[in-house]
């Protein structure tokens, strides 16, 4: 079967996918985490067990749980009522049942500490698990130094596949399966961020470079091939010979692939709260990681290769 | 096949001196057999030894956790340069380090970071306090500001340090009657001395204690340290005294600053705090270990059923890979984060291709009508190509995350560094195990004793066959 002949029906595919993704992200947004936005978050979790070390457990507080407040679940907008009191809260997004996400302008420690117990009084006990403040100098240089990093690896790479395999399409090709990839974790990540609490923070940035050395590592085992199999069969069109490549090397790139998406598939499903959009993250990044080397890189390569020819 | 079994023994106690560094310093243990309880600790077996004079050793010691993963807190404190002079803004900025870390030595805490990152116009020190329990103390006491004080210390008999420092008096001579320190130079030695001057309250309990005290020594003390102790020699009436010790520039000047600042020598700001409870980092830790054992158990089962034997050798080279890199991990101390747990997982499941790549190999030239050593050989050698060229790749990405030469415009440090590190280790180890390893063990334990056993090894195979 030639798998290159439906070429420009993945090239719609993806382009539709990209698409919503990016529409997503024009309608709703990205949520940034204040790695990026800078400005203070605080997790904490309500009516938590009191026998934890950061709640000291005392008569007023067991009374207030026996009498009511955390055996009734508290919302959102309580909490925010209740850290009003004390700064100007940007946002309470609920975790789950009892864990919530408050969001602000950058405060101190001690307003903070002024937080948890107005929230204390008024909510019952709380258990602080994170706060995070980040000024919005640090942040903004974050991202310039991030996307910096990214730009200089796509550059490296593009040069080197270039060189390595003499021809300046397979670096081309490669770059741009590996840009597909990305956007598509990140118009994916958006699309699913309607739905569920996940936040583009610095563990996402990771993500986006792990989809990044994936989609590379597994194009280049394919262009690894498509050069082994032009030498030996010099007479056969490059189309051919892209096509007999994309099968030969199919059981490895899939059996790989496969072993990552179950550990992932683990991960999101096992792992804990704090992780899971990260895991999904990678999960998106390895599953587009794979599709992408026979169904994007090679078809490009095919198409910029035949380009070349015309203007040649 | 001598030579064969001699890499294979190597690679088997490589592999367990690796065991042994990455096993825990500390495994606790409490069972109870036939109504006996045993409780008890073991880990990794420490040694010390002496060669030609010089002390070596190896001293069991823990995995550096991340703050994500212990719980902790994480300052970035900004220091305000614009009131000290350009030359000095490095002096400035370590010494305020070196006062942070006295501090957050007090705090008893395991493996506290501080460091500092000088970027353009911007000066700063982080300061990393994993597993602090405490946050609000810990943060209190880098930020306050900072004691010094003058100390009288008399000559006594005492051998013990700890009766030395118990000889110690304050004199009430404190920072604040400090009105300046200079770096100065002597004009007939040419030798750097620090210069100080007191202010008028200064002056007189300065002279007062010069004048009793002469012959003993005058302790600089900051936040409770003994910065330095020098000997008064001659009473001093005007407050204008000098330090002498044998300075060199750069010495003078950081110390003209500490006493200068009589505290952190420039203001500091607290630009970013994160601080992650124990709980959280705790609840991540377990559920992403069980998340990655389950994941790796499905991981070999799947590999065991598609390749057959070649896997069940594939799993053991595995093992030894994860021995290997969590050794590297404890000796060089990479710090676990959960963006590092995430690059050694991208680079394990690297190494695990290598070998699917050798294996695809192998199969399709033993189904070329290839001998097993014919097909062993033609699949390493050609699979090297991939691998290599792929590896360099992911090598590349790694470098430029982990930044190594500091260039300014990319990060120097935390999540993304520790990514690029992980990954740069795990290429490198995985490069060993993928290939030297496993090529090892296939050739030790796969050696086919009749011919049509081998095609049998490899299980029953659905991937679709293309013709050439």
């Amino acid at each position: 079967m030639n798998i290159l002949r439906y070429r420009w029906l993945y090239f719609t595919i993806s382009l539709v996918l990209i698409a919503a993704g990016i529409g997503s992200i024009l309608t709703y947004g990205l949520k940034l985490g204040v790695d990026f936005t800078g400005g203070s978050s605080l997790e904490i979790t309500v009516g938590a067990n009191t026998n934890s070390k950061t709640t000291p457990l005392d008569l007023d507080s067991l009374l207030s749980e026996i009498s009511s407040p955390s055996a009734t679940p508290v919302n959102s907008q309580q909490i925010q009522e209740s850290a009003q009191k004390i700064i100007s809260v940007g946002s309470v997004q609920a975790v789950d049942e009892t864990g919530f996400i408050i969001k602000g302008e950058p405060i101190t420690n001690e307003q903070k500490n002024m937080v948890i117990s107005q929230l204390e009084t008024d909510l019952g006990p709380i258990e602080e698990l994170r706060f995070d403040t980040v000024g919005p100098a640090l942040s903004k240089e974050l991202i310039i130094k991030t996307i910096w990093s990214v730009l200089i690896a796509i550059v490296c790479i593009t040069i080197y596949i270039w060189k390595q395999f003499k021809e300046i399409q397979y670096g081309i090709s490669a770059t741009l399966a590996m840009l597909h990839d990305m956007l598509m974790v990140v118009g994916l990540f958006s699309i699913i961020g309607i739905f569920w609490q996940v936040e583009v923070d610095m563990l996402f940035v990771t993500a986006l470079l792990t989809t990044l050395t994936f989609s590379v590592h597994d194009t280049i085992v394919m262009y690894d091939r498509i050069r082994e199999l032009k030498m030996r069969f010099p007479r056969h069109s490059f189309e051919e010979v892209l096509n007999v490549a994309v099968w030969q090397t199919f059981a490895r790139s899939y059996n790989t692939s496969f072993t990552i998406i179950v550990m992932l598939a683990a991960l999101v499903f096992l792992g804990g709260n704090s992780i899971r959009g990260f895991a999904i993250a990678l999960l998106i990044g390895s599953v587009t990681g794979t599709y992408s080397s026979p169904f994007i890189a090679v078809p490009l390569l095919l198409e910029t290769m035949k380009w070349k020819k015309k203007s040649s | 096949m001598s030579q064969l079994v001699r890499s294979f023994i190597l690679t088997m106690i490589l592999t367990v001196i690796a065991v042994l560094i990455a096993l825990p310093a500390h495994i606790p243990y409490n069972f109870n057999i036939f109504n006996k309880q045993y409780t008890g600790e073991i880990g990794t077996p420490g040694f010390q030894f002496e060669l030609f004079g010089g002390q070596y050793g190896f001293t069991p010691k823990d995995y550096r956790q991340g703050l994500d993963i212990q719980g902790g807190v994480q300052v970035v404190l900004e220091a305000d340069m614009s009131e000290i002079e350009v030359v000095d803004r490095t002096n400035a900025l370590d010494s305020a380090k070196e006062i942070i870390n006295r501090r957050v030595d007090q705090f008893g805490i395991a493996e506290p970071v501080v460091r500092t990152a000088i970027n353009g116009e911007s000066y700063r020190i982080i300061v990393e306090l994993p597993g602090a329990q405490n946050v609000n103390e810990a943060l209190a006491l880098v930020g306050r500001t900072a004691q010094l004080d003058f100390r009288l210390i008399r000559q006594t008999n005492a051998t013990t340090s700890a009766e030395f420092i118990n000889s110690i008096e304050d004199t009430g001579l404190s920072g604040s009657q400090l009105e300046r320190a200079t770096v100065q130079f002597d004009q007939t030695t040419g030798e750097p001395v620090v210069a100080i001057e007191f202010n008028e309250q200064g002056i007189e309990l300065f002279a007062d204690i010069t004048t009793e005290n002469t012959g003993q020594l005058l302790a600089i003390v900051i936040d409770d340290g003994i910065l330095m102790a020098p000997e008064i020699s001659v009473p001093i009436i005007n407050g204008i005294a000098e330090i002498r010790g044998g300075f060199t520039p750069d010495q003078a000047k950081q110390l003209a600053i500490q006493l200068n600042a009589g505290a952190l020598p420039v203001p500091i700001t607290i630009l970013e705090q994160r601080t992650v409870g124990a709980a959280l980092g705790a609840e991540s830790v377990t559920k992403s270990l069980q998340a990655g054992i389950i994941g790796l158990i499905l991981l070999i089962v799947f590999l065991i059923a598609y390749y057959g034997m070649p896997a069940v050798l594939a799993t053991v080279a595995l093992f030894i890979y994860i021995a290997l890199v969590m050794a590297i991990y404890k000796i060089i101390g990479v710090t676990l984060t959960l963006p590092a747990i995430t690059g050694m997982f991208l680079s394990t499941s690297m190494a695990v291709d290598a070998m699917i790549l050798i294996f695809e190999r192998y199969k399709e030239e033993v189904r070329s009508g290839r001998s097993f050593e014919q097909a062993l050989n033609q699949s390493f050698g050609r699979a090297w190509n991939s691998i290599k060229d792929a590896n360099t790749a992911t090598t590349i990405t790694a470098l430029v995350l982990i930044n190594p030469f500091d260039f300014a415009f990319l990060n120097s440090g935390g999540v993304v560094r520790g990514f690029g590190i992980t990954v740069l280790i795990g290429i490198i180890v995985g490069l060993f195990t993928g290939v030297i390893v496993i090529r090892t063990l296939m050739r030790l334990f796969l050696a086919p004793t009749e011919v049509p056993a081998r095609e049998k090894l490899f299980g029953s195979s659905t991937t679709k066959q293309v013709q050439e």
